[in-house]
């Protein structure tokens, strides 16, 4: 029991740690903004941290914006958890967004279809990194951030020759972006159940719910399955995985074929809402790289990726609100140095740790046939080093 | 009497766990101090704070009997401290005289000057019989020379009083012969030595005197030469050790593993590192191939549990053909693998003590159903396991595996692949780096399993080990089986010769084995 007691308490420690870098990276904000303007800086403050509960209309754009940052933070923390680092969520974000899009508005698909589209589109665009890494050992960093290119600009040279997708088949004017759903394809758009009529906003669907569900699944995955031990396993020590008869490359692929396929999912959750257009742009698409702080806050754990998904959006929704005094990017500052200070969180983690564990019972639960229950001395740090070292000696 | 270093009631308490209590460690001039102690026994911890890399929470430290802080490696430097460290702390791509030099090069405004180092260098090798080539790489040197590297590193600083963080463990019989030499002649020249070893024939051998630490606490020093290594023994453990493994005669079985003709290519040269070796071990014997540090054992033992895939060659288990089986193919006819590396294969240092326990069985029924892992089955059998093979760890089975010392991680390798009742067991280096009692217990769980008539394949660099355990030994040196023994009609040196290349049986009388 002690010992369930001491996990719950690391825990409590993770969030705790995370809580006190996001408030004191809004602390910092706040000084920012005081500096920047003074005169202004009472109403952008109040603007930044109320925004997003001042009207239904405003919630409604929080979590709509949330739902597809939940993904690419799912999607950069399960990677992450499988040993990888998948910086390539923006292609596969906009890969998963063309393939939904070409699917509702060009084949009249329903929405439930367009979305697996675009997990397959994303999935894809992740099978390649994955690919290269565990039969080349090129590294996924490389790969994925050449395939953020490619895919944006194979997405905009597909989408920009295929007439019937773009606005302008439709009536409207403008011939850089795809067509309205609400003209194209009515049953493309995510259902609202009610909802919109709820928060009296257009931007309010069940995609938020979606992403949720699918943060359980991912959780379950990876903490109760035997697919998710292997992954895991693979993450940790490629070589003990091998070791134990696990086949590590199928399993470095398949890692990136997941979480490329939660990106897709995302950028199809963002374009089915039916209230964004995509634009045939030559800049990256900014939601797949803002799911790396959402996983970065949250440790990578699945469920906690649901909050700080919602925190960044809701500070998001705030900055827009402190417009036209104040730049929104000032929140893009204030999120880097949230994540600055979750990398310290990590330190901070331990610390807390220590703090609550201080006083915890070190015995460990006798065995039934009253084995000597001696303290071993597993815990000195003089141990722990010289287990470092000797990987450090593996290494070279 | 006078004393050059004391470290007096030092105590150290890291959250949860004293890992020094009320330590006291007196060092007398031109003396070799043994500290003996098992895993986790505080002995890195006390030379820790010596070194200046923690620092007490209680305790003095007095040089020459006066009061001294030393706050981190630079005072222990200055105090004339040095260590040479169980692993070698060498850049591995600059020469053995950078190494030497680094952090105090001697310059002229700011340039190099290393004529006067290289002399001061070659002076003190020469002095000691230190030889070492100046101007190799570490990197393309032996372990041996980088030891000598590390110590002449000392001597290059003035230091009087020198650590030895496990030296012998790297060395062959020969080098720590040499070693031992050594330490003598630093002695005689007045330096102080603090020798810190698991081995105790080296302490009977070598030490002046000897202190042991047991779970943090000072147990006490002795005179080794009106000591017995029973009696060490009996201190480090607290209880009486016995040296001798008990075996039961036995009579072997069938073939169960057939090899013939393997050849492993290398994957740093050019040459094969495993020459078409031909071997069989049957069940309810111990088979044990002896050599010196990479003669092949390692490539070798990849090929044979699928690591690595062999150019030729046949390995039959059980009259299966296996040589192209996948690992998990081996693990399900029966092979267990008690790896080389703990940290590189054996474990997920990340995962669990439970987790690493199933890390072979995992799949099984048992453990999982309709691809979910039971977490109730696999934590009821990590506590089985846990209480039946004694691995102690903070937190039981939610122990994350890194947090464990040495000894215990071993265990837990061991008790997963002896549990999964295999019926050839292959053990390489079981008991590398593990104190006497470990070692006494996994020599014990070997020999089970060949008195249970399985078979055992042990692969070991400790000729102590390979005399004690075995029923049969074969000697591979440079790829090659140049020899078979049988462990009652050899004697350690005539292993050395053969494990050294100096004799070497025709592959009739040797290799062929049947």
């Amino acid at each position: 029991m002690k010992i369930r007691n001491r996990l719950a308490g690391a825990g409590a420690a993770g969030i705790a740690a995370a809580l006190i870098s996001m408030l004191a990276g809004i602390l910092f904000g706040c000084i920012m903004l005081v500096i920047i303007k003074p005169a202004a800086a009472g109403g952008g403050i109040v603007s930044m941290l109320t925004a997003g509960f001042s009207s239904p209309e405003k919630f409604a754009k929080v979590l709509y914006q949330a739902a597809p940052l939940v993904l690419t933070g799912l999607s950069v923390g399960f990677a992450y958890k499988t040993g990888l680092f998948n910086i390539g969520a923006s292609g596969q974000y906009t890969v998963g967004a063309c393939l939904a899009l070409i699917c509702g508005i060009v084949f009249k698909l329903p929405w439930w279809v367009c979305l697996l589209a675009a997990m397959v589109g994303g999935a894809f665009w992740g099978l390649f990194p994955g690919f290269f890494k565990a039969f080349f050992n090129v590294n996924e960093v490389i790969t994925s951030i050449m395939f953020n290119w490619i895919g944006l600009f194979a997405v905009n040279l597909l989408l920009s020759n295929i007439p019937p997708v773009l606005a302008n088949y439709y009536g409207a004017a403008n011939a850089d972006r795809t067509a309205a759903l609400a003209a194209a394809n009515k049953s493309a758009i995510i259902p609202t159940l009610g909802l919109d009529t709820l928060l009296r906003s257009s931007y309010m669907n069940i995609s938020i719910f979606i992403a949720a569900i699918v943060a359980v699944v991912m959780y379950i995955i990876l903490n109760k399955t035997t697919f998710g031990y292997e992954l895991k396993a693979c993450g940790h020590n490629k070589n003990a995985s091998i070791y134990a008869g696990i086949n590590a490359g199928r399993n470095i692929v398949l890692s990136m074929v997941i979480s490329g396929a939660l990106s897709g999912m995302a950028g199809g959750l963002y374009y089915l809402a039916g209230t964004g257009q995509y634009t045939i742009e030559k800049n990256l698409l900014a939601m797949g790289f803002n799911g790396i702080p959402v996983a970065l806050l949250a440790t990578s754990n699945p469920i906690g990726t649901i909050f700080t998904a919602l925190f960044v959006s809701y500070i998001q929704v705030g900055g827009e609100a402190m417009q036209p005094e104040f730049a929104a990017e000032n929140i893009t500052i204030i999120i880097a140095v949230i994540i600055y200070l979750s990398a310290f969180a990590f330190l901070m983690k331990g610390f807390i740790t220590r703090l609550i564990i201080k006083n915890a019972d070190l015995i460990p639960e006798g065995c039934q046939d009253g084995t000597e229950d001696l303290p071993d001395s597993s815990g000195v740090p003089g141990d722990v080093e010289q287990n470092n070292k000797s990987e450090e000696a593996d290494r070279s | 009497m006078d004393y050059v270093i004391e470290m007096l009631n030092i105590t150290k308490e890291f959250p949860g766990i004293k890992a020094n209590d009320n330590i006291t460690l007196q060092l007398r001039k031109s003396e070799v101090h043994a500290l003996l102690g098992e895993n986790g026994a505080g002995k890195s911890t006390l030379m820790s704070v010596l070194f200046g890399l923690y620092r007490p929470d209680a305790g003095v430290i007095k040089m020459g009997g006066k009061e001294v802080q030393i706050r981190n490696p630079n005072d222990a430097t200055a105090l004339g401290i040095g260590m040479v460290h169980q692993h070698f702390k060498l850049v591995e791509v600059f020469t053995v005289l950078d190494n030497i030099i680094l952090g105090m090069e001697p310059n002229k405004f700011g340039f190099l000057n290393k004529k006067e180092a290289r002399a001061k260098v070659c002076a003190l090798s020469e002095k000691y019989g230190l030889q070492i080539d100046p101007d190799a790489r570490i990197e393309d040197i032996s372990v041996g020379m980088q030891q000598r590297v590390e110590i002449l590193k000392m001597l290059y600083r003035d230091n009087e009083i020198l650590i030895f963080d496990e030296p012998t463990a790297v060395l062959t019989p020969q080098e720590i012969k040499e070693l031992m030499v050594i330490m003598k002649n630093f002695t005689a020249e007045g330096k102080s030595i603090l020798f810190i070893t698991h081995k105790l024939q080296e302490i009977m051998e070598v030490a002046d005197r000897c202190t042991v630490l047991r779970k943090g606490k000072l147990v006490g020093t002795v005179d080794v030469a009106s000591t017995t290594k029973q009696e060490l023994s009996r201190m480090m453990v607290g209880r009486p050790v016995s040296f001798a493994v008990a075996k039961k005669a036995i009579e072997p079985g069938e073939v169960v593993l057939d090899v013939k003709g393997l050849t492993v290519p290398s994957k740093r040269h050019k040459h094969n590192a495993v020459k078409n070796v031909s071997l069989h071990v049957r069940a309810g014997e111990i088979v044990c191939i002896a050599g010196i540090d990479g003669n092949g054992q390692t490539e070798f033992a990849h090929a044979l549990t699928g690591l690595e895939r062999p150019s030729a060659g046949k390995i039959t288990l059980k009259g299966q053909d296996i040589t192209e089986a996948r690992v998990r193919q081996r693990s399900k006819l029966g092979m267990s693998h008690i790896p080389e590396d703990r940290h590189k294969h054996g474990l997920i240092l990340d995962f669990t003590l439970a987790e690493n326990l199933v890390l072979q069985r995992y799949w099984e029924p048992e453990f999982q159903r309709g691809g979910f892992i039971k977490k109730e089955a696999v934590r009821d059998y990590a506590d089985k396991l846990i209480c039946q093979y004694d691995i102690r760890s903070g937190q039981g089975s939610a122990t994350i595996t890194r947090a464990m010392s040495g000894g215990n991680q071993q265990k837990a390798i061991v008790a997963r692949e002896i549990d999964k009742n295999p019926d050839l067991l292959v053990a390489i280096q079981p008991t590398r780096g593990l104190d006497v009692g470990a070692i006494e217990y996994i020599h014990k769980k070997l020999v089970d399993q060949r008195d249970a008539g399985k078979a055992v394949l042990l692969i070991s660099l400790e000729l102590d080990e390979v005399m004690n355990i075995s029923d049969r030994i074969l000697v591979m040196y440079e790829g090659e089986i140049v020899g078979e023994f049988d462990p009652k009609k050899t004697t350690a040196e005539e292993l050395g010769l053969y494990m050294a290349g100096a004799r070497r049986n025709t592959p009739a009388e040797g290799g062929g084995a049947e």
